[in-house]
């Protein structure tokens, strides 16, 4: 088979149309679930169904694709999404923050600032933030349309009460705009101050649960706290053993049987960069 | 303060056939603040059954119990509430109480319902406790496990806890001590002496003679028992 | 029949009630096809009056619970509640978000399952904080001070606090539902069979902390039971449906030591005495 088997981006025109509706519509309700047809793509689910159809949606000829995993450019599931628009859509591809003009993620927001024009797809396994305590979609939905989020506080409460603190580390919940209580997907909290007010469109698609959600840029995304228990975006206390940033989220890595481990940056685009610019860690080669 | 005309009352027991007794008619009754009326009658003569209608226990089929501002027979179920807070009270032979609330708390109830503070309801209720000999350690107990005795003076604290301005007295000093006899009689007449109208049947006729003002015989209004 | 009787229903601390019913039913009525949920059914209930609704299974009594409750749609009717802000409102015309904003501020509906009241995932402390929470409590010390304050008040130990509904008994579970429903000072509580799954030696213990609340806090509350002895200590008032119709209604010891209808003097003459 060859890529000229493909129609572009692997989604046919009228599937593209389709989910364009559908992230039109989150960008006009920020925050709120926009239910979409998704398709069976040919990857299982969990590998970023949802993240691939929003892609091939927005994707155009000209475009500079960028694929993260956890951070990562070069783990199996960035490499193999990146080449499957290399060869289904033909679009040129980077691992370059700055120079991409779509970038998928899957867990992470990149630490380079993202600039205007920029579209950042997240990969969402369960886009429903309530669903930890109230099972039922029905009831769920109900109380987005209603406001009704004292739940959430409650599994913030649960948090303090278990540990002293508010334990959720990762796919923090945040409020949209003062509305919508949103699933910033499985990004860790350090990650949760850059999703507010970013210049860039943040895309959400969950393809096994068939929604799309979308923060449009410089719109308003608060993380949930209690007055004596604020947010705290906090990460591991270390600078990176290769960079020597201060201020990246970090990755543990175990280095030998031993129990012998480094931090360094979960981000392998920002800490090359930074390396290349002939800043240099504890650890750095 | 309480004022009775033309009362009457029919049981119909309609999983009986629907037999309809006559218990009462035409009965009258008019009792003056600080004044004292006994119930009289042979036992089935609807002195209990009077004075349960007096109370709103037992619907009145016709005629009129006016008791202070209240029609009785007519007042709907809130305004009887009403009346038993602030006005009419009641000594019945029987207790009746949730299970495991303290002595001290069930006496002290009719007081704290009319807006007494809990602290000020439970010293009234203790001194009530005391005059009537039931002693401090049981206090904290429920009613529900002492004796017929016991539980007959623990409801008469209760119904003298408040001053109610009426007040139904079924056979207060039954089963009752020499001493606790006259502890409630001495009761009954402060009731008395502080302007409350009472009516009462008293099967003990020492009792009646001394705290009676008059009496009333309700045989008169029992339908085919006529004197 | 029962030659006792009985004391006052529980009286409360609340002045004589003021002129304006809480909540003001008119001809509701609920079919299910031919059968008849209930019909015509109407009343006034005041600030700080408990009434009681009894009747045996498939009178009728839970459907017209979860009408005044807002948890069905009757099919005519009015229920008129005097709301906080607007007065008297018919909370069948009400919006969807209106009625959901009364029943987790001004109204309490207590089930007769523990389960179906309380979040079990979530512990005694989250269970009494989660409505505190929805109307916008935001300081995680002071709603576990209230959380803890109320677990004392309906007698729940406060070091179980962080502990989950599943480790408590079915009384305990029963008075953490209470507490939970309670915290926001509700004015209205809707009870169903609140002590029908209790052994009971715990129903004595749940009647007496009821009417404690009742009296201090000046609750209006429609219980739904069929157990006579449950609303003679409880309820001011007392309402007997039968096949969907009120056949009866009343002063409560009224009701039950001089019932009017046969059905009513089926109902009073068929309980055990003991």
């Amino acid at each position: 088979m060859t890529q000229d088997a493909y129609n572009f981006a692997y989604l046919d025109e009228e599937t593209k149309r389709m989910v364009r509706r559908a992230i039109l519509k989150a960008l006009a309700v920020p925050g709120y679930q926009v239910p979409f047809a998704s398709r069976e793509m040919p990857m299982p689910y969990g590998w970023g169904t949802g993240g691939v159809q929003v892609s091939a949606a927005v994707m155009t000829p000209e475009d500079r694709f960028k694929v993260i995993d956890q951070g990562a450019d070069d783990t199996t599931n960035a490499v193999s999404i990146r080449k499957f628009f290399e060869r289904t859509a033909g679009v040129a591809t980077t691992t370059r923050t700055e120079e991409a003009s779509v970038i998928q993620t899957r867990h992470r927001i990149p630490e380079t600032p993202l600039r205007e024009g920029q579209i950042l797809v997240y990969q969402v396994p369960i886009p429903e933030p309530l669903r930890f305590l109230e099972p039922r979609e029905s009831e769920t939905r109900k109380m987005h349309a209603l406001q009704e989020y004292g739940l959430m506080h409650v599994k913030l409460y649960e948090d303090i009460s278990r540990h002293g603190h508010i334990a959720t580390a990762y796919a923090y919940p945040v409020k949209v705009e003062g509305r919508y209580v949103m699933d910033p997907s499985p990004i860790p909290k350090f990650d949760n101050p850059k999703l507010g007010r970013s210049a860039a469109i943040q895309l959400f698609g969950a393809g096994r649960e068939q929604r799309i959600y979308a923060l449009p840029p410089f719109s308003a995304a608060e993380s949930l706290d209690f007055e004596d228990h604020p947010f705290d975006p906090s990460k591991a206390d270390h600078p990176c053993a290769l960079c020597g940033s201060e201020d990246s989220y970090l990755d543990e890595v175990i280095t030998d049987d031993a129990g012998g481990r480094i931090f360094v940056c979960s981000d392998t685009d920002y800490c090359e960069t930074r390396q290349a610019r002939g800043y240099r860690g504890k650890d750095a080669a | 303060m309480i004022e009775i005309s033309g009362l009457s009352k029919t049981f119909t027991l309609h999983n009986q056939g629907g037999a309809a007794i006559r218990v009462m008619q035409g009965a009258e009754l008019s009792v003056a603040p600080g004044e004292c009326v006994a119930l009289t009658g042979a036992s089935g003569s609807g002195k209990s059954t009077l004075m349960r209608m007096i109370y709103g226990n037992y619907l009145a089929e016709a005629g009129r119990i006016r008791v202070g501002d209240t029609d009785v027979a007519r007042a709907a179920p809130r305004e009887i509430i009403a009346l038993r807070r602030e006005t009419l009270g009641y000594v019945s032979q029987f207790l009746r109480v949730v299970p495991r609330v303290p002595t001290l708390e069930v006496v002290a109830e009719p007081l704290r319902a009319t807006g007494v503070s809990a602290e000020a309801a439970r010293e009234k209720a203790a001194a009530l406790l005391e005059m009537l000999n039931i002693p401090q350690t049981l206090w904290q107990l429920s009613p529900t496990t002492f004796s017929g005795g016991e539980q007959q003076r623990v409801n008469i604290a209760r119904g003298f806890a408040f001053a109610y301005p009426a007040l139904l007295l079924d056979e207060p000093t039954a089963s009752l001590d020499a001493t606790n006899r006259a502890v409630v009689l001495e009761l009954i007449e402060a009731a008395k002496a502080r302007g409350a109208a009472i009516v009462g049947i008293f099967h003990d006729a020492e009792a009646r003679a001394r705290v009676a003002d008059r009496e009333v015989d309700v045989t008169g209004f029992t339908p085919g028992c006529a004197a | 029949m029962t030659e006792t009787l009985t004391q006052t229903a529980p009286g409360r601390a609340a002045p004589p009630a003021p002129a304006a019913p809480l909540l003001s039913v008119r001809d509701l009525g609920k079919s299910y096809g031919a059968h008849i949920g209930c019909a015509g059914v109407g009343f006034d209930l005041y600030p700080g009056e408990v009434m009681g609704i009894v009747g045996e299974s498939g009178s009728g009594k839970s459907t017209l619970l979860s009408c005044l409750a807002g948890q069905l749609a009757p099919d005519r009717g009015e229920v008129v509640f005097d709301t906080r802000e607007d007065g008297p409102r018919d909370i069948l015309t009400m919006s969807e978000p209106e009625r959901r904003m009364l029943s987790r501020t001004d109204w309490a509906f207590v089930h007769q399952h523990a389960r179906d009241g309380l979040r079990m995932g979530v512990s005694a402390g989250g269970n009494v904080g989660e409505r505190l929470m929805a109307v916008g409590a935001r300081h995680y010390g002071e709603i576990r001070a209230t959380a803890a304050d109320w677990l004392g008040r309906v007698e729940i130990d406060t070091t179980r606090i962080d502990d989950r509904p599943g480790t408590f008994s079915g009384g305990m579970q029963q008075r953490l539902q209470i507490a939970r429903n309670l915290v926001t000072g509700p004015r209205l509580v809707f009870m169903d069979e609140p002590t029908g799954g209790l052994d009971v030696s715990v129903q004595a213990r749940l009647l007496d902390l009821l009417r404690g609340l009742v009296r201090d806090l000046g609750l209006s509350v429609v219980i739904v039971t069929h157990d006579l002895a449950v609303v003679r200590l409880l309820a001011d008032r007392l309402m007997v449906m039968k096949l969907g119709h009120v056949v009866e209604q009343g002063l409560t010891d009224q009701v039950l030591d001089d019932p009017q209808h046969a059905y009513t003097q089926l109902l009073v003459s068929s309980v055990l005495q003991v």
